[in-house]
This record gives C-alpha cells, structure tokens and sequence, in this order.
C-alpha cells in the first residue's frame, strides 16, 4: 500500500473550534453545571487552625438533624501505606493524599477538611457543619520557608527524615528532601570568571487561579459502580486516585470530565471527588459538591513560595563560565515541592560547563502545592534571569545579545545532564531583535527588560479513536481533557490525515470507560501526544480501506494507495476500478468487514523543548508605585503550530500569569497562620484591563520526534515573565528588585529608601 | 558498551559513582544491570526515572534501544512525565 498525507492542509491554519458555538451559547458544562435527580449537597467542614492535633470528632448532633444523610470523617478511609507514586504533574505519596483529602491525626493548615456532610439542602449541609464537634490540641505552626527549616521550628511530620543526606538525620525536620544536580567543577568555574554576580531571591506562593472552582458530582449505586462527573485536567488520574483511596475496582468507577474553567496544574489532583463518592457510598443518593472561592484559595494548591540564592561567574567577554544556586521552596504541609524541576530548569537556556545547583522541599502550615505551569521553573529561573541580566549591565552588553552569546543550541550539553536535540532559543532572540517593540525609545519612569524560559516538555500514554460513520464522517475521541484547543487541533489532524473536511470530523473527550489510560492533560503534553495518538488511528483507518480496496479490486497491496481521501487504484487496476472515498467505503462497511476505524494507543515519547524569549516594556508610577504595563512581546519555539491562534492563547495566557506572579499575587498570612486574602478582591490577580495586547511571535524549529514536528507549548510562557519584568523594573528605576510580587507598596517603598537624587 | 552518567542524587545510591559503562541494548537490560551492580538503585528505577539515550528523553520505555556507542543519563522524572500508572 502507497500511502501519503496530503489532505486539506488544515494543520498551521486557524480553524474554528469545535466548542466554540457551546462556549459563547452557554450550553457548555462545567463542572457544577451537572445534576441528577436526588441529589444531595455535599459540604466540608474545615480546620480553623493552621496547625493542631484531632482529639475527637463528634459527629452524632449533625447525623441527627433532619435532611442530614450522611457524614464522614477519617474513619471512612483507610490509611494508606508510605509510598510515592508519580501521579498528576508532581510525585505524591498516598499516605499524605489520603491525610490531605481528610486529616487524620493533624490539622496541617488553615481549611484542611476535617469532616463532611451531605444533606438534602446547602442550608441543612451548612448546619450541620456547625453541629459537628471537633476537639483540637492547637500547635505552635510555622508558615515560612525559610523559618520552617530552622531547628527550632514546629515540626509538622515525626517521621520525616530529609532524604537526599548522608548520613541519614537522626531527628525529623521539616526538610523533606535535599537534590542536587552537578556538572562541570563550579569552583573551578568561578575562578575563571572576570564578573561575579550574587544575589538572593524571593518569590511568593501564587495561586492557579483558575476561574472555575473544583466541583464534583458522585454516583455510587447498591453494587458499588460509580459514576463520577468532575472538572479536571486528567480523569483517568481521578479514577485512579478515587479507587485507590476508597477500596474500588477501577473498572466499577466512571469518571466524565467536565468542560474546565482553567486548571493550570491545579486541576491535576483530587479534593473534593474522593469525599463526593464516600458521601454517595453512604447515603445511597447522588452528591454534587462545589468548592467556594475561599475554599479554593485556602484548600486547593498554590504553587511554592521560595527562597532562591544565585551566583553566576563570566568572563570580560560575556561567557558565562560558572552557575550557582541554591533553592528552598514551600511544599505545603506535605512533601512534594517543584523543586526537581526548579533545579534542572535553572541554567537550562544556557550553554555552561559548570553548573551546580542544591534545591530543598520543605513542608510548613500552608495547603499542598499542587503543579503550576512549568511547576518550579519561573522561580529558579526568575532569580538566574534577574543575575544575567546584572552581567549584561557590568559588561556592558545588551539582555539579547547576552543571552544569545550563551545560548543553548543543538549539541549543547544541558545543565541537567544530555545534550539537545533542535531547539529554538536563538531564534526567539533573534526575532526579539527585530522587532519595532525592541527599538522603540522609553521615556522616564519607564523600562525595557527581557529575559529566557525553559520547559522539557513530555509525552506519555496516550488513547484517541477515530470512527467512520455511516455517512463518512468521522467521530474523534480523545481521552485529554481539552482546556486549551484540543478537540480542533485533534479534528485538523485527523482530517488532514484521512484527506477529508476539517467539519466532517466531530470530537469529543471520551469517560474513562471509552478508551484505555490515557495521562493527564498537562506537562505540555496533550496536542503533542494527542497528535501522535490521532496519527496512529488513521494509519490504521487507511490501511484498512486499502486491504479492503484490494478485495474489491482483486488488486495486489502495491496496486492501491490512499491519497486526498481516497484510495486509488494503481498500474494494472488502474482502468478497472474508480478511486473510492471513505463516505463510499462507509456506505459498504457492513458488506466489506464492519464498521471501519482506528484506535492509537501509545506512550508518547520524543517531546521536544520548547524555549523562549519575552520583551516587555512598562511605567512605574512614582507616587503609588503602581506598575503598568505598556507593551508586551512573546517569541517562543512551538516545532510546528498546529492551529497558530491556540499557540498564541497560550502565549498571551502564560505571559499575563506570569504578569500577576511578578506584579501583585501573593498569599498574605497573618501571625495567626490564616490566609487574609482568599479572595479575588484581596488577591490581585491581572485583568484584561491591566494588560496591553501581549503580541505573539511563533517560532518554528521542528521537533524531528514528531510527525507534524510539534512541541508542546502551554509550559514555557510562565517561565520568562517574572525575570523579564523584574529586569524592566530595574531599567525603568534603577533598583533591582529581589522580592515578588512588585507591588505598589514594595516598589513604593523601595523607591524611598533608595539614596536620593534619584525619584 | 554504552556510557551511562547517574544525574543528581541517584549517584548517593551508588557511593559515588556517577558513571559506568554498561553493555545494556535497552532500557530494560539497562535497569537490570544497575540493580545488579547497584541494588540500592532498584526501588528507584521500579518508582521511575527517566532515561536519556543520546540526548532524547524516554520515560516509561523499557524496550527503547540503546546502541553500543550510547550515551545515557538517568534523571529525576520530569514533572508531569510517567505513565502516571497507580
């Protein structure tokens, strides 16, 4: 069979999305949209404390009040043994997953579940709460990284030893883990540097800030099956996780994503899902459950605030010749920080022989980070890009041309260990370069800065299915929840594949019970794998209508091929047989073998970096310290943009969280150890008003790996912002900013202390 | 053989060593071979780890070649990679 793949060529054109009409319409479901009949409402009771042991909990007062149906406690989930499993975009332990879902002997943080109720109303629920008796021992609590490292610091886990040290601690810390990654001799490095730069960093926890709250709706029936509609960014990751903690077949639990209102990374563990199924399980009736926005701030995982140290060596003619850092970020009140990431990121855009980097996971009395974009990598890299570019300025060099005289390039041997394949970073700078944006002059007060990102990127296992139809259209299924254009990007392949209109292919993301496991969206993975995925299916959908052609045709394998949606007959067929489109083989499926279609299940592998360049012009007020930003630039390395206009949404979406993250989140504690800003009025995160158009450069290196070339994309965009912005911060004041958020109050302050003549 | 380079703290588990040469022909001889030699690495190999064979990141690939003339690292899994079996 001759086979080639030159359809409509809807791939690299900007297509309309097939969720587009139920988006703008409001039919769309998210997940608090679903209800079933009988439904209970399903609320969690909360710890008040930032740290305290469960004497008791009492939950007799709340059963007895009328419409109360069921509650829970941690006596309905069984404990869990210690082992660390890599599930969501992070490694996790069960024994903390069941402790965070349900606290069992501590309250960890403020607004850690400590029980939960299902009722036949909100108000009977939210009664009931009050009605539940909970006698807690309050501990001394410790929110600070860097505090909860000290010795004398309240420990929140006995039996955590810091792993990653020889010889093992004899006491337990807050310090989970210690890694370390090494190459080169860093010392030796130094010593051949004519510029030394150090500083210390601090960056604050952020939220996801998705817009959509965690919501759940659980059907457990007589039998055990369980039927559960939810918003995440992975369901067969929900279904895994929900078995796991609560006894169950697999197989016996169906789990339907919702459309999702964002997720980020945020979106990737369970909350409220394990605690919906054990509340139907008991009251034998369906239970829909719905986080509020407190609880989600409160509840639900930011990611790390850190404390970053970094010390980078050059010589006079600007070649880095030696990397340093040393990295401590929040965990959470359980182990499991970005910081692996955060450590193999920090030099990544760069070509450095010697490269030393130490990074701590540190628990204390705040929610779990759960992932964020590029879990770890904005923080490290905020700090090495803040230093590179106080080289630029002692050398005397430009931020660009800096950056490309130690770009990492294809042979380049990585920070972290192997050597790249293609990558696209000095064609990110190139483009920044030549653009209007980089040549236009600032006034006063005003400040250009610029700065790199990195992400891996990943592949992983991946289920889609394609179907011809009766009438030759073709249902597509994927199994990634589609958050950022899948189900198009998905459809554009497909029918670039099969040679027919990007219309007649209809997607949709199948329940956990239409296709095998397939990993989660995130990572940057889904349209990569995704893709990948879809080509497998329709290789076999064509490979099947040619051993069909060959039947009807009395043709040899070689006297057939598909071509343009067609398979054509060839050499001495030829003038026999007419080619024949797949509407026409749908026609005679039922005669020639059965419905027709394809199922790619694979682990995706092969996923290609993605690095890129962010310029960004903005003002700073000297009398509020109000920052504005004026003008904003994005040029990242995509392989190949599938549908160009998603590529650049993700773009301009990373950029603006990276916009928040640099300028105004923060979680704000009080010496109480409670959040003071659950909230979106109190948490400032940017709006579409607070930013300019963020213009999108889409670079393209392939990535030879895959079949279209593609790489992920939706990672890196957070990565360049904070650097970038803080460098912009520095050239608009003259003062070099260390600590996120910039803030009116924190840029404001600094502008007064600093030695005067300047403001 | 193929040069096999252990980055961050998988070469605690070794006493130091940080590279061998191995004659693994995939990841699954690979992995065998290093529990043998080093059978504190085994439960972290089984946890997952990934593995780069001449500059191409593999996670969860047993039967991914490596060629004589390799060269491999073996990393901390990248975030968000694995399987993401449970």
């Amino acid at each position: 069979m001759a086979e080639t793949t030159n359809g409509h060529g809807y791939v690299g054109t900007r297509t309309i999305r097939p969720d587009g009409v139920d988006k703008v319409t409001g039919r769309a479901r998210f997940g608090a949209d679903f209800n079933l009949p009988g439904q209970l409402i399903g609320r969690v009771l909360r710890s008040p404390h930032p740290h305290a042991r469960i004497l008791s909990i009492d939950t007799s007062r709340a059963e007895a009040l009328p419409g109360v149906k069921a509650v829970i406690t941690r006596d309905d989930f069984a404990d869990q043994s210690s082992e660390f499993i890599p599930a969501g975009e992070m490694m996790m332990n069960y024994k903390d997953v069941v402790r965070n879902v349900m606290a069992r002997e501590k309250a960890l943080y403020e607004g850690h579940a400590v029980a939960a109720v299902a009722a036949t109303s909100t108000a009977v629920a939210r009664r009931a709460l009050k009605l539940i008796d909970v006698r807690y021992e309050v501990l001394p609590h410790v929110i600070d990284v860097v505090e909860a490292m000290r010795p004398d610091a309240p420990v929140l886990h006995d039996d955590l030893f810091t792993a990653g040290v020889e010889p093992r601690p004899d006491r337990p810390s807050n310090v989970a883990k210690r890694v370390e990654i090494t190459l080169g001799d860093v010392e030796a490095g130094f010593a051949k540097a004519d510029v030394i730069v150090e500083r210390e960093f601090k960056t604050a926890p952020v939220h996801q800030g998705y817009i959509e709250p965690h919501a759940a709706l659980a059907s457990v029936s007589e039998d055990g099956s369980t039927e559960l509609w939810c918003t995440t960014q992975g369901h067969f990751i929900v279904r895994a996780h929900c078995a796991r903690l609560l006894g169950l077949d697999i197989s016996k639990v169906r789990v339907t994503a919702s459309e999702i209102g964002g997720g980020f990374g945020g979106k990737t563990v369970v909350y409220l899902e394990p605690l919906a199924i054990a509340l139907s399980r008991k009251a034998k009736r369906p239970v829909k459950m719905v986080m509020s926005r407190e609880e989600v701030f409160k509840a639900s995982g930011p990611t790390s605030g850190a404390t970053v140290r970094v010390k980078m060596g050059a010589t006079k003619d600007g070649k880095f010749v030696a990397g340093f850092a040393e990295l401590k970020y929040q965990a959470g009140a359980f182990q499991g920080s970005p910081v692996q990431p955060g450590v193999m990121c920090a030099y990544a855009p760069y070509d450095i022989d010697n490269v030393k980097v130490i990074g701590y996971d540190v628990v204390s009395n705040r929610p779990k980070v759960a992932a964020y974009r590029a879990p770890g990598a904005p923080i490290s890299e905020f700090a090495v890009e803040s230093v590179v570019d106080e080289i630029a300025k002692k050398l005397g060099l430009d931020g660009v041309d800096l950056r490309m005289l130690n770009a990492a390039h294809e042979g380049t041997k990585a920070a972290y260990g192997p050597k790249f394949g293609p990558i696209g970073l000095e064609e990110t700078l190139n483009s920044i370069k030549k653009t209007e944006h980089w040549n236009t002059p600032l006034r006063k007060w005003q400040g250009r800065g610029v700065a790199s990102g990195f992400w891996f990127n990943i592949g992983g296992e991946t289920c889609a299915s394609l179907t011809v139809n009766e009438d030759g259209t073709v249902s597509l299924m994927a199994g990634t929840p589609d958050i950022g254009g899948l189900r198009a990007s998905l459809s554009m392949v497909a029918a670039d594949e099969l040679g027919i209109p990007y219309d007649k292919v209809r997607p949709i993301i199948g329940d956990t019970g239409s296709l095998g496991f397939t990993f989660l969206t995130g990572g940057s993975r889904s349209a990569f794998s995704g893709s990948m995925a879809i080509v497998e299916a329709a290789r076999q959908i064509k490979t099947e209508l040619c051993a069909r052609a060959c039947k009807l045709w009395d043709a040899k394998p070689d006297q057939v091929e598909f071509a343009n949606g067609h398979v054509r007959p060839l050499g001495a067929v030829a003038d026999k047989a007419k080619p024949m489109s797949i509407a026409d083989f749908a026609k005679i499926a039922g005669k020639t073998g059965g419905p027709i279609g394809g199922y790619g299940r694979i682990n995706a592998q092969g996923a290609g970096p993605s690095l890129g360049t962010h310029l960004v012009d903005l003002e700073v007020d000297p009398e509020t310290g109000r920052v504005t930003i004026l003008r904003y630039t994005v040029a990242q390395d995509a392989g190949r943009a599938l549908h160009p206009a998603y590529v650049e949404g993700q773009f301009q979406g990373g950029a603006v969280q990276g916009i928040g993250w640099a300028l105004n989140e923060e979680y704000v504690y009080g010496d109480d150890g409670k959040l003071q800003n659950a909230g979106f009025l109190d948490y400032r995160m940017p709006v579409a008003s607070d930013v300019p158009m963020i213009n999108a450069i889409v670079v393209e290196v392939a990535n030879p790996k895959h079949p279209y070339g593609v790489r992920g994309v939706g990672e890196t965009p957070i990565v360049p912002p904070l650097g970038a912005i803080a460098n912009a911060m520095e050239n608009a004041t003259g003062i070099r900013f260390t600590e996120l958020p910039m803030s009116p109050p924190r840029v404001l302050k600094a502008l007064r202390e600093r030695a005067p003549g300047r403001a | 053989m193929a040069r096999v380079v252990l980055v961050g703290n998988l070469a605690q588990l070794t006493g130091g060593v940080a590279e061998l040469n191995l004659s693994a022909t995939s990841v699954k001889q690979l992995f065998q071979q290093l529990a043998e030699l080093h059978p504190a690495l085994e439960p972290h190999l089984a946890e997952g780890v990934a593995v780069a064979i001449d500059g191409q990141i593999f996670q969860d690939a047993l039967f991914q070649p490596i060629a004589p003339d390799s060269e491999v690292f073996l990393l901390p899994q990248i975030a968000g990679g694995a399987g993401g079996r449970i």
